[in-house]
């Protein structure tokens, strides 16, 4: 569903700030891919030009997700198609309601489909299912959105979306950052009960501790913008006990 | 120059106040002393230019006010559905519809409430109903401010609200001042007056609309006065079309323990300003002043919000809110005076900006004058836009451009809209607020910038 072949980005208006210097990775159907690498590795880069943060200019390479160019999509473009982000910092939005901006969102997508779009009851009643899924207390949604928000209830929030959205590839942006081991389990839980056959995942994690929880088709090891090694589950492991050095010291060396 | 020589455009408005005098059927004797004394302050005065050292005008231009002519006293036809259709209504409310600064019996809707004496100011001043002697212009228009003179040199009519010691009203009052529409440009004076008695609980809704298309001037000046153990939430909704200039004046007086809540939705006029001023001058008492204001093209908003503090353990808490676009300007100057022996005083500022083009302007003044010495208070202003972020987490998400922007606007609108609880003022506000956000984002060039 998502080929990348030899992407190369750099953030906008800044010289020689080349982060992701070739990425190759290819996303079945159903998989759950985990990318891990150390600070700086550009992994956070990734998932956010998948997203298309404009944040960020591709300058060489393609990404074609079912069969379709994205590059030159915005983001709303891309996650009408399904693609979906969780972020590791989600933006506080003063007097924004989530249940309010989901709506918005649905709608959109149904807009850009020439779809009808779900009646404020229909709506409601899925809102209010998912609300229950998660977790998530509800009067928590009724506030503004992630305004005062813990950040185990930003995550938990994050995964309401992700329920409410379902889109056919979920990218998670560190999501595990900052979570105790009881909210790490949340997000393990949300990403187990929408694995599907049709649904994919990417998992970008620094720590090999919420790959404990998710187990991963596929591991990626992601250094100075280069996938340097790719494995099995067994390489999150590896990783967890030996750490990046010997990517890193590698990488230096061909620097 | 000569001594003969009249401050600014103030003979343009003599003709005026010489026809009023004869046609006038009010006639009462104090009342026209009244008028005589404030037709003298403002004609030593004028319109305020932006001369130097007038600290209450150095962000505000009023040429464009002093260079127009306005005539007075011609009133047109106006119908109810037009009022229902420009502003809130609601049936249950008791309304008091004031048409060109006259009461229209007729259009209005008083449900006979106990407890309360709502209608013409003019039978009140005639009938020496109350206090109206007393009150009328002691909080307003003996001093020197050439608006509150303009205003009090022109009092014929308008409304008066009286509500009964220990009343509590289920229902608003909703008092709309409505310019009719005319070819003319017209001045009119709107006057309100408001006598809410000890331990009383009321709402009042105060609503400016102008059916006109050609630019009105438009000079209401309030007076209130909160008795003991009152309550009193406050409503003001100015509507005025982009050509007016709207110059109102709000005076609060509070006696002990009352509480007194004002919330601002201003979105109307060229060149406008909310003025408002609460006394607290009993212990106990409190007052809450709110507001939300957006302006685009080339429109002025300004916010002249103050508090005096004269007695000990009292609070105050001004908190605003605008959204600005275009080539617009904003004023907000809020101003907290605590006097020497009102100890225990507690009194915060806000204001918050919302800047949706470089091309607006937003002055942000607030200041606080402390001369006791056990006070709590603290003061704030910010000016700030939408970054890129905020706008890519929604599109993340699926919500198109367009409609995200006009979610975060609408976002940093909510919280004051909130505070407009009857339920159709929070309609009506809700509505045009999302009327107005499409015109906003027409002018904006920051929202999604760095």
């Amino acid at each position: 569903m998502l080929e990348i072949n030899n992407l190369h980005a750099s953030v906008v208006d800044i010289e020689n700030s080349e982060i992701l210097k070739g990425i190759n990775l290819k996303v079945n159907k159903g998989e759950v891919h985990a990318i891990m690498g150390p600070n700086g590795s550009g992994k956070s880069t990734l998932a956010n030009v998948l997203m298309g943060r404009p944040d960020y200019e591709v300058t060489a390479g393609s990404v074609v997700f079912y069969g379709e160019s994205i590059l030159g999509l915005r983001a709303e473009e891309r996650a009408h198609r399904g693609m979906f982000l969780a972020f590791q910092y989600p933006a506080e939005i003063p007097g924004v309601r989530p249940w309010q901006f989901l709506k918005a969102a649905l709608d959109s997508k149904a807009e850009s489909r020439g779809e009808d779009k779900m009646s404020v009851r229909a709506f409601s009643k899925l809102f209010d299912e998912k609300v229950e899924a998660v977790g998530i207390n509800p009067t928590l949604v009724k506030r503004s959105l992630n305004e005062g928000f813990s950040g185990g209830e930003k995550k938990r929030n994050e995964m309401l979306q992700l329920e409410v959205l379902q889109p056919s590839l979920a990218i998670l942006d560190e999501t595990d950052s900052g979570l105790d081991v009881d909210a790490l389990r949340i997000v393990a839980e949300g990403v187990n009960s929408m694995r599907s056959p049709e649904r994919s995942f990417i998992v970008v994690t620094h720590y090999q501790r919420l790959l404990n929880y998710i187990t991963p088709d596929v591991v990626h090891i992601l250094v100075k913008g280069k996938i340097v090694r790719t494995g099995g589950p067994d390489l999150a492991l590896e990783v967890e006990k030996d750490g990046y050095k010997e990517y890193l010291a590698a990488a230096g060396a061909n620097a | 120059m000569t001594l003969a020589t009249l401050p600014a455009a103030v003979e343009k408005f003599s003709t005026a106040y010489e026809s009023l005098l004869t046609r006038s059927s009010n006639t009462t004797g104090w009342l026209n002393v009244l008028r005589q004394q404030a037709w003298s302050t403002f004609s030593e005065l004028g319109i305020p230019t932006k001369r130097r050292g007038n600290e209450l005008w150095k962000y505000t231009n009023l040429q464009p006010l002093a260079a127009a002519d306005f005539v007075y006293g011609v009133s047109g036809s106006v119908t109810r559905d037009q009022i229902k259709v420009a502003g809130p209504w609601d049936d249950a409310w008791n309304t008091i519809v004031v048409v060109d600064g006259k009461f229209n019996a007729e259009l209005s809707n008083l449900n006979g409430t106990a407890g309360l004496n709502a209608g013409s100011l003019a039978e009140a001043i005639a009938g020496g109903t109350g206090d109206v002697e007393l009150q009328l212009a002691s909080l307003a228009g003996r001093e020197e401010y050439a608006f509150t003179a303009l205003n009090t040199a022109f009092i014929d009519d308008g409304a008066y609200v009286a509500v009964i010691d220990g009343t509590e009203l289920k229902e608003p009052i909703h008092v709309v001042f409505v310019t009719s529409n005319a070819t003319e440009n017209r001045a009119s004076y709107p006057r309100l007056l408001v006598d809410a008695g000890a331990g009383t609980s009321l709402v009042l809704i105060e609503t400016y609309l102008n059916l006109a298309e050609t630019a009105q001037f438009v000079a209401p000046v309030v007076e209130m006065f909160a008795g003991e153990r009152s309550t009193i939430k406050h409503y003001r909704v100015q509507m005025e079309n982009e050509k007016s200039f709207h110059l109102g004046t709000t005076r609060i007086s509070q006696l002990g323990d009352s509480d007194f809540t004002s919330t601002s939705f201003a979105v109307g006029a060229s060149i406008a300003r909310n003025d408002i001023h609460t006394l607290l001058n009993a212990p106990g008492a409190s007052c809450t002043l709110h507001g939300l204001y957006m302006t685009n093209g080339t429109q002025q908003q300004d916010q002249e919000i103050s508090t005096t503090h004269a007695k000990p353990n009292c609070s105050s808490n001004q908190y605003y809110k605008g959204i600005l676009s275009g080539k617009s300007h904003a004023v907000f100057s809020g101003k907290v005076v605590v006097e020497r022996n009102a100890q225990k005083s507690d009194a915060t500022q806000k204001d918050l900006n919302l800047m949706l083009s470089r091309g607006a302007e937003i002055d942000a003044k607030p200041s606080l004058e402390i001369y006791a010495d056990d006070v709590t208070a603290s003061h704030g202003a910010t000016a700030g836009h939408v970054d890129r972020d905020t706008l890519f987490y929604l599109q993340s998400r699926g919500v198109s451009e367009d409609a995200a922007k006009a979610i975060l606007v609408r976002g940093f609108a909510e919280e004051m809209l909130n505070e407009f609880k009857p339920t159709a003022l929070n309609e009506f506000v809700e509505r045009i607020t999302d009327e107005r956000i499409p015109i906003l984002l027409a002018e904006s060039d920051t929202i999604g910038t760095t």
